[in-house]
């Protein structure tokens, strides 16, 4: 899992680590050395490996087959596809319970707007940390670390009371991005990145009379845009999986993101739907399909490294 | 902030100047005294200013509240709240349902902990050696850490379910009342759950530590003859030792913030409490019985307990005792 075994960082891993021996990341390419394993071994190995990917992807397929039944079968025959029960009515009734699109689209303001003050905040502050030297940098990285560490549930009640009753943000974007918006883990991946470009680089384009900004925007942004989308596919899952604080802040159906309608509908309204267990699945389907499909996508970009240097710091 | 953009800060070299040469020593002392490249003050003052007012002034907050009688009021009202000592952690402390939630996180975290710890490491070596359908064992393993637990609590509730296919599948041994709301078993399935949807990540963590554990160690121990079994227990486990401590820090964590699952899967830590955790009570006591004092003294209870756990792990885990 090094950087060698993803191209895009592998470019930049390759341009901006040579000259650092310290880097976390190895260039070493992996040799997989098999004379030491037998083949029965190694076989185990895979048999291994096969029925624990299937445990985990199992619940995924009960899903999506459980979604489309017209009665709930929960016999082992259930688990597999029968053609005369099969319907997408369940979906509708799901949609005719909580609006799917207004979810989907409320989940996505609120993962858009963590996302974008993420990256903004994540590159400047790992910038500024990693290549500038200013009074109040050590204090800054140790807030950064501190936000790592103290659990969001201990600001809860806090937040709640600001947020909801002091600031009147309640059933608001706003009320729901705020929290969000500070992601240390942003922060320390991009200081990570930045720290990999020699400074002699920057203190080149400062003797070509290169202003400071001109060399953030030109040389160091662009340095940084493999990990660009790292961070923005990490930072996605949160929010979009996020369940408590929304579900704290919003009461208004219309404004709650997918994940805190849909738990609204599995704890007060299943019990009258004519099958609810089919609409409690469709509706987990459509949650988790985007960021689902999104990882698949892009799974060469969460690259064990950059997510290790974002939460070891 | 207006003040710290200074227009010699795209100037190079004057730095490297001595202070006193020439008429500039003020401009000199003002950039000791914020640093060679103020610009970087005025990038982070952004994000500082959204660190004060979301996390330090709550984080202030909440301990104020702990000792404090604080109550939900108007906005803007003024009202009088009485410094209370430790009244408030007083009352938590002899709350049955307050201790038993605390108990109920320690049975969380004793299956919890260890599972997370051996089948991550486990398949993490597994994988890290992998040629074949990489992609694809790597996607398997990854999915449920990025799927939303709303989503897949859903499956899980059918699948635990009184006639659901784990008790089919189980047949006399299932469990009676069946898993969810049962006592004895609600709080180790909830445990289950939370292993199965978090592995990934922790795969993910044991994979990048994987790759600085040196090939000569494993080279040089088949040449005297070790065996797999053995290199695995000589060599990996005390060459990630690193990432353990960080896999069980963030397990114990996990384990403390609990609350999705027991409001979701456990129908709000059912059976009679059973698999209640502290942060489901802090949102019961706190917001809808309208009484954060009491909901931030569990919160502080909580913190300092995970401190506690999190200083022990690191004196076992981490320690010199090789």
């Amino acid at each position: 899992m090094s950087h060698a075994e993803n191209p895009a960082s592998a470019a930049v891993a390759a341009e901006v680590t040579s000259t650092d021996p310290a880097s976390t990341t190895t260039m070493r390419p992996r040799v997989h050395k098999v004379d030491g394993m037998s083949r029965g071994q190694n076989i185990l190995r895979y048999v291994v490996l096969f029925i624990g990917a299937l445990l985990f992807l199992f619940p995924f397929y009960y899903m999506v087959i459980g979604s489309l039944q017209t009665e709930p079968d929960s016999t082992v025959a259930g688990a597999f596809p029968n053609p005369g029960n099969l319907t997408v009515e369940n979906y509708a009734d799901i949609n005719g319970r909580i609006n799917l699109l207004q979810g989907l689209a409320n989940s996505g303001i609120f993962a858009g707007g963590v996302i974008l003050c993420t990256v903004v905040f994540g590159v400047l502050v790992g910038y500024a940390l990693a290549q500038l030297e200013w009074r109040g940098r050590g204090v800054t990285f140790a807030l950064v670390l501190l936000v790592q560490v103290v659990p969001f549930q201990l600001l809860m009640i806090p937040l709640y009371v600001m947020i909801a009753r002091d600031y009147g943000l309640a059933d608001n974007y706003l009320g729901m991005i705020l929290p969000f918006a500070i992601n240390s883990t942003a922060v320390l991946i991009f200081r990570q990145y930045f720290l990999q470009v020699p400074k002699a680089l920057f203190d080149a384009a400062r003797i070509d009379g290169a202003g400071e900004l001109k060399i953030l925007w030109s040389i160091a942004i662009p340095l940084v845009r493999p990990a660009l989308l790292t961070v923005v596919l990490l930072t996605f899952i949160g929010p979009w999986n996020e369940f408590l604080w929304p579900f704290l802040i919003t009461k208004e159906a219309s404004l709650q993101p997918l994940a805190v309608s849909l738990a609204n509908y599995l704890t007060n309204v299943a019990a009258t739907a004519a099958n609810p267990f089919g609409a409690i699945l469709a509706g987990a389907c459509v949650l988790a399909a985007p960021a689902v499909v999104l990882f698949i996508l892009f799974q060469r970009h969460f690259v064990s490294s950059d997510i290790g240097s974002g939460v070891k710091g | 902030m207006a003040t710290t953009v200074s227009p010699e800060s795209v100037t190079p070299g004057s730095a490297a100047r001595p202070a006193g040469s020439g008429g500039r020593a003020p401009r000199g002392r003002r950039r000791q005294w914020l640093g060679r490249n103020p610009l970087g003050l005025v990038l982070s003052a952004p994000y500082l200013v959204f660190v004060i007012l979301v996390f330090a002034y709550p984080l202030v907050f909440a301990f104020y509240m702990s000792f404090h009688d604080y109550f939900f009021a108007a906005p803007g009202a003024v009202v009088d709240r009485p410094f209370v000592g430790l009244a408030n952690f007083q009352e938590v402390l002899s709350d049955p349902a307050v201790i038993r939630s605390f108990g109920n996180v320690g049975i969380f975290l004793l299956i919890n902990v260890p599972l997370t710890v051996v089948l991550s490491l486990v398949l993490a070596t597994a994988l890290n050696k992998v040629v074949h359908a990489r992609t694809f064992l790597r996607v398997a393993f990854y999915v449920p850490y990025v799927t939303a637990s709303v989503a897949v609590v859903g499956v899980w509730i059918f699948l635990f379910s009184g006639n659901g296919l784990v008790n089919q599948i189980l047949g006399p041994l299932a469990p009676d009342p069946a898993w969810l709301i049962n006592e004895q078993w609600a709080m180790p399935t909830i445990a289950i759950f939370v292993t199965w949807k978090g592995l990934g990540f922790f795969i993910l963590l044991y994979l990048a530590a994987l790759q600085n554990v040196s090939e000569e160690l494993y080279e040089a121990a088949a040449t005297d003859g070790a065996g797999k079994i053995r290199m695995f227990f000589s060599i990996t486990v005390p060459g990630v030792r690193s990432a353990t401590v960080l896999v069980l820090l963030l397990a114990t964590v996990t384990g403390a913030n609990l609350f999705t699952e027991p409001y979701l899967l456990t129908g709000g830590g059912g059976p009679n409490g059973a698999s209640s955790s502290p942060v489901l009570l802090m949102y019961q006591r706190g917001i809808e019985q309208g009484a954060p004092d009491i909901a931030a003294a569990i919160g502080v209870i909580l913190v300092i307990g995970v401190l506690i756990l999190a200083f022990i792990q690191r004196k076992l885990a981490g320690g010199d005792e090789s």
